[in-house]
């Protein structure tokens, strides 16, 4: 649905300072259908990406093809068309305060002059499907905030668009209405087929709604894929900074201390064995201590749902001679499980050494 | 306290003075609003940036701006002759007065649009609107309520100004004021004129204000 091709965006340098490169070689596909999460720190570059789709941001070289048109080709004229099939929502919501919810959501419909009749006829079922039709004629200044952006949704949807862009849509929400509105955007986008793309600076959003996620640090896409696989076997620094508040991949602080990163006299191997899909209800742990002779000391475990699926993280402490944890190691790898050696528990005596 | 004789001439002179204020207030809108708007749209990183219409317009508007309007009466004679076809008189005191109401106001709703959040016009943008259609649908309604003060505050100096143009035999007010009440030495009449300027603008503020209410939805109580 949305091909980012080669897309580069440098900001010209102010005064002595260099030139700012806000986008630096994005190539990414998002499929049609997709819920598709841009996540970064602010000034990663995710909002400038978000906004090339409607060519709000005009790329400096590359191409943006939405449903097969290069969007970055587009006359002024087409390029306003091509924008009606393409709706937006923003973290301050951006409704007009003079107008009231109906006028609000009609506003798209009137600019692309759409008759009085068919506009009532398309607004209506839109204020029903985000459930404010009791609010038609009060303005904004009489809503909350999660209503705001629930006229926004509503406005972004009357000219039935194709894709949805969504500007850190819940960024200023508490977290009950955030939830809410992240399940609207999931139910629009089963119900209607929308292709969404989201930006946010928040992991929870991702892990609430996206199917697959894309990691921005400096202009660059560092890390993208299903958000299952992104959320269990982060690579990145960043990706891991990122997914381990929400699932928990750290261990409590007072083992940490207990951590050694080299071996140490008497010390054993702790390691993170993570299950993910089916795998995570096979007793496989269990097994490999029966057959290796291994005492596995559990240090913290979790077990977590990402997009459906189940995820578990277990830390354990391998108490063995070092050939039966090699062949654990190696077995977990066959069982398909992730496996990562976390470090060397110090034995509790020692610990003033470290 | 007043001779019947006096208070005809109260009235005819605040007649004049209303039909001066509403006829340039009237054209100073027509005028200045446009050029306003242009103002602020045509600046640095806005809507329809031009930079070179931008400076023009806006030394135009400064000079007009900075010369004081007792000078300004009188400076532009040639051109009230013009356009009026007199110097002298009552509707010739409306082009002076239209003279300087339009930089007022232009520059009164130049700050009123500048004012309007970005991220609205961003938002129309992405919905495929044209400039024009920013303008009038977005930019022109939710600058609405500092439009409405601004204009009154434009009226009040109209009224103010109109007191001046007693110098081209304007008439009004003002007129009345200087040539019975100073001229005459008849403080009566001064005071009379002194109060009925005191309650026209107050009308005009008061006015203002509640239209101002109106049309500001931003602080509605749920």
């Amino acid at each position: 649905m949305i091909t980012f091709e080669q897309l580069q965006k440098t900001y010209p340098s102010r005064g002595t300072g260099q030139p700012v490169q806000a986008l630096a070689d994005i190539d990414l596909t998002i499929g049609r259908g997709e819920i598709y999460g841009i996540i970064g720190r602010s000034g990663a570059g995710k909002s400038t990406l978000l906004r090339t789709v409607n060519l709000l941001e005009k790329p400096t070289s590359g191409r943006v093809l939405v449903d097969g048109v290069d969007v970055t080709a587009l006359s002024p004229r087409d390029l306003r068309e091509a924008r009606h099939s393409i709706g937006m929502i923003f973290q301050h919501f951006n409704l007009l305060s003079s107008r009231t919810v109906f006028d609000n959501v009609a506003l798209p419909l009137e600019l692309a002059g759409v008759a009085k009749a068919q506009i009532r006829a398309t607004v209506e079922p839109l204020l029903d499907l985000v459930g404010l039709t009791d609010k038609r004629d009060r303005y904004p200044a009489e809503l909350s905030g999660g209503q705001k952006q629930r006229v926004g949704i509503a406005r972004a949807l009357a000219s039935k668009p194709k894709v949805l862009l969504s500007d850190e849509a819940t960024s200023a929400l508490d977290p009950e209405t955030t939830t809410q509105i992240l399940h609207l955007l999931a139910d629009i986008n089963k119900r209607l087929g929308l292709t969404i793309v989201l930006i946010t600076h928040e992991i929870a959003v991702i892990k609430e709604i996206c199917h697959k996620v894309a990691v921005m640090e400096n202009g660059r896409i560092i890390e993208q894929g299903p958000v299952f696989d992104i959320f269990a076997h982060p690579r990145h620094e960043t990706t891991k900074t990122f997914v381990d508040p929400v699932i928990n991949r750290g261990i409590p602080d007072s083992l940490r201390a207990r951590l050694s990163a080299t071996p140490v006299p008497g010390s054993n191997m702790v390691l993170r064995i993570t299950f993910t899909g089916e795998r995570a209800t096979s007793p496989v742990i269990s097994a490999i201590s029966r057959k290796l002779n291994l005492d596995l000391n559990i240090w913290h475990g979790q077990i977590d749902e990402i997009q459906g699926a189940p995820f578990g993280t277990l830390v354990v402490e391998a108490i063995g001679n070092p050939q039966s944890i090699e062949a654990a190691i190696s077995l977990l790898n066959v069982n398909k499980l992730g496996v990562e050696v976390l470090g060397h528990a110090v034995p509790g005596n020692l610990r003033a050494a470290v | 306290m007043l001779s019947p004789e006096i208070y005809a001439l109260l009235f005819k002179a605040l007649l004049d003075t209303l039909y001066m204020v509403a006829v340039s207030g009237l054209l100073g809108t027509a005028l200045g609003l446009p050029l306003g708007v242009l103002l602020a749209v045509t600046g640095r990183g806005e809507l329809l940036q031009n930079l070179a219409f931008n400076r023009v317009a806006g030394v135009l508007v400064n000079m007009t701006r900075s010369t004081p309007f007792i000078i300004l009466v009188v400076a532009i004679i040639p051109f009230t002759r013009l356009i009026a076809g007199t110097s002298i008189g009552t509707a010739a005191a409306i082009v002076p007065l239209t003279v300087a109401a339009v930089p007022f106001i232009a520059r009164i709703v130049e700050g009123a649009v500048r004012e309007v959040d970005r991220g609205l016009i961003e938002a129309a943008q992405s919905m495929g609107a044209t400039p024009f259609q920013i303008i009038r649908k977005v930019l022109l309604p939710e600058a609405m309520p500092a439009i409405a003060l601004g204009l009154t505050l434009s009226v009040v100096s109209l009224i103010g100004y109109s007191a001046m143009v007693g110098a081209v035999g304007g008439g009004g007010l003002g007129d009345l004021g200087i040539r019975y009440g100073y001229q005459r030495f008849l403080p009566e009449v001064m005071l009379a004129v002194v109060i009925v300027l005191i309650v026209l603008v107050q009308i005009v503020q008061s006015t203002g204000d509640w239209i101002a209410r109106r049309v500001n939805k931003r602080n509605l109580k749920s």
